[in-house]
């Protein structure tokens, strides 16, 4: 079975759940989980299971195979989206999965498994 | 004038573009003689040093300009090392370590875009492999929020790069020198959507230096010194949206843009509708639209206006980016913001290589920005006397 890239991204495999961590002095929300706040810089900030669902904030096309440490899948580069996706405490950046067309912002998207190198797997918020 | 205001009193540049067999010392070299010529002056006179590169090292031209034993200080600060170098010569004789100072930047990259390594950015390796680091994305995703909060249009986007390219057309140190239709620009292919290829700066190579002088001694060097009325460096705050950020928090705030304009502005007891001439930072048609609203030289959603109306162009009542900017230059990183006080001064003393700004200027402003959220702006001014 698949494995995650990146275990620490994730709370929970099933169902699937991203890991976040609340300062405990000034409340700000950080993904992936942080050993200190990028605001206030307080030490040991609360681990927190961020939503599976959110709101695309704005995203774009990746139209060009980006350099190392970029790494294609074994079947060769394509094309793919990238965007913010408003959590609520939160804007997460992920890859984005629309296949009813271009993504929008505003769109309704769900936290989704997506491919990734070595036959690992990361995150993806899929419309 | 007082002892401890600084002055520009001499100007090189080695031009942007690309140069096979010449190394970027080589042009570090030729931009910082220009200069020295400029002022009047030999490399035996400058008594501080500040170099930027983020592919060379800057203080290894002594070898080249002479074994003076100056102090020379070396900066790297991605895309604002060049205003970061000049704030820190600026420093440097203000606290009066030194009369005359040299800032000289230079870089010579590779084709393509650049690449980042995410240990260097504090961050973890699953972050560059699955294709989230790339700084056009970036650019894309942060206009594309922008053209949808303000209610802007693509063809805004288009109307930049063509103005910019007006700009390098008449400039003969630019690198693009081919004036562009925003039907061209429109028309190129996505890199990442909404920007395509003519809407973004390439890296490339060059270099600039300036020569600086504190107080009277200025005005024994040069004719036509311009004041350097204020440089401010200011990092991003909690809300700022700033490249390679797996995460945003919900609120936009702390802009080192705006914080570093207006610092600028308030060092130098000017606002801004005083500018004159001014240089943003546009390494894409959507950084330079965001940047003008940042740095108050319009307000969101403006630009619009200002594009369609030709309030930008060099001939414009707004001359922004006179020499065709990032755009039509490229980007030497090392060398690029030093480009822009280098036109600012030259517009100020009305000897700009290109198309001169209108009427008599006498204020200038620059802003340059660099990853992951750096920015640094300066306010010219030509003296009265
Ligand atoms: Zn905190």
């Amino acid at each position: 079975m698949s494995r995650p890239l990146a275990p620490e991204l994730f709370a929970s495999l099933d169902p699937l759940a991203l890991a976040g961590s609340r300062c405990t002095a000034c409340a700000t929300v950080q993904f992936p989980a942080a050993r200190q706040c990028a605001h206030c810089a307080a030490e040991d900030p609360a681990p927190i299971t961020l939503p599976a669902q959110g709101r695309i904030w704005t995203w774009t096309i990746q139209r060009f195979e980006p350099k190392a440490p970029y790494l294609a899948p074994a079947d060769g580069f394509l094309p793919y989206a990238v965007g913010y996706v408003d959590l609520g405490e939160v804007l997460v950046e992920s890859l984005l999965q629309c296949s009813d067309g271009e993504p929008a912002i505003g769109a309704e998207v769900h936290l989704v498994r997506a491919t990734a190198p070595g036959g690992h797997f990361t995150y993806a918020f899929a419309r | 004038m007082n002892a401890h205001q600084v002055y520009v009193i001499g100007a090189g540049i080695h031009p942007f573009g690309r140069h096979a067999g010449v190394t970027g010392a080589d042009m570090a070299v030729v931009a910082t003689r220009a200069a020295l010529t400029d002022a009047g002056l030999g490399w035996d006179k400058v008594e501080v040093a500040v170099g930027g590169s983020n592919t060379g090292k800057p203080d290894a031209l002594v070898a080249r300009l002479g074994l003076t034993g100056v102090a020379f200080t070396g900066v790297r600060n991605g895309c604002a090392t060049g205003g970061v170098a000049l704030a820190t010569a600026a420093n440097a004789l203000r606290a009066g370590q030194g009369e005359v100072a040299a800032v000289i930047g230079f870089d010579k990259h590779e084709r393509g875009a650049f690449a980042a390594d995410p240990a260097s950015y504090g961050l973890d390796a699953w972050y560059g492999t699955t294709g989230l680091m790339v700084t056009t994305q970036y650019f894309a995703m942060r206009t594309r929020r922008y053209l949808h909060e303000h209610g802007v249009p693509d063809l805004t986007l288009a109307q930049i790069a063509a103005r910019a390219s007006r700009g390098g057309a008449a400039n003969p140190n630019a690198w693009r020198r081919r004036a562009l239709t925003t039907e061209e620009v429109l028309a190129a292919p996505m890199v990442s959507d909404p920007l395509t290829n003519l809407m973004f700066c390439q890296p490339d190579e060059g270099a600039v230096a300036l020569i600086l002088a504190r107080g009277a001694r200025a005005f024994d060097l040069c004719e036509a010194p311009v004041r350097l009325a204020s440089v401010a460096v200011r990092t991003r705050g909690p809300g700022s949206f700033e490249v390679f950020s797996p995460w945003l928090a919900p609120h936009r705030s702390g802009s080192p843009t705006r914080a570093a304009a207006q610092d600028a502005l308030r060092q130098a007891g000017i606002t801004v509708a005083d500018v004159q001439v001014a240089q943003v930072q546009d390494t894409d048609c959507g950084s330079e639209l965001i940047h003008l609203a940042e740095t108050g030289l319009c307000r969101d959603g403006e630009q619009t206006a200002l594009l369609t109306d030709g309030a930008t162009e060099a001939t414009g009542r707004l001359p922004v980016n006179t020499d065709g900017g990032c755009l039509a230059n490229g980007e030497p990183i090392g060398a690029s913001g030093l480009r822009q006080v280098h036109e600012v001064v030259r517009q100020l003393q009305v000897r700009a290589a290109g198309t001169a700004v209108r009427g008599d200027p006498r204020i200038g402003f620059t802003h340059v920005y660099g990853a992951p959220g750096v920015s640094a702006c300066t306010v010219l001014m030509r003296p009265d006397r």
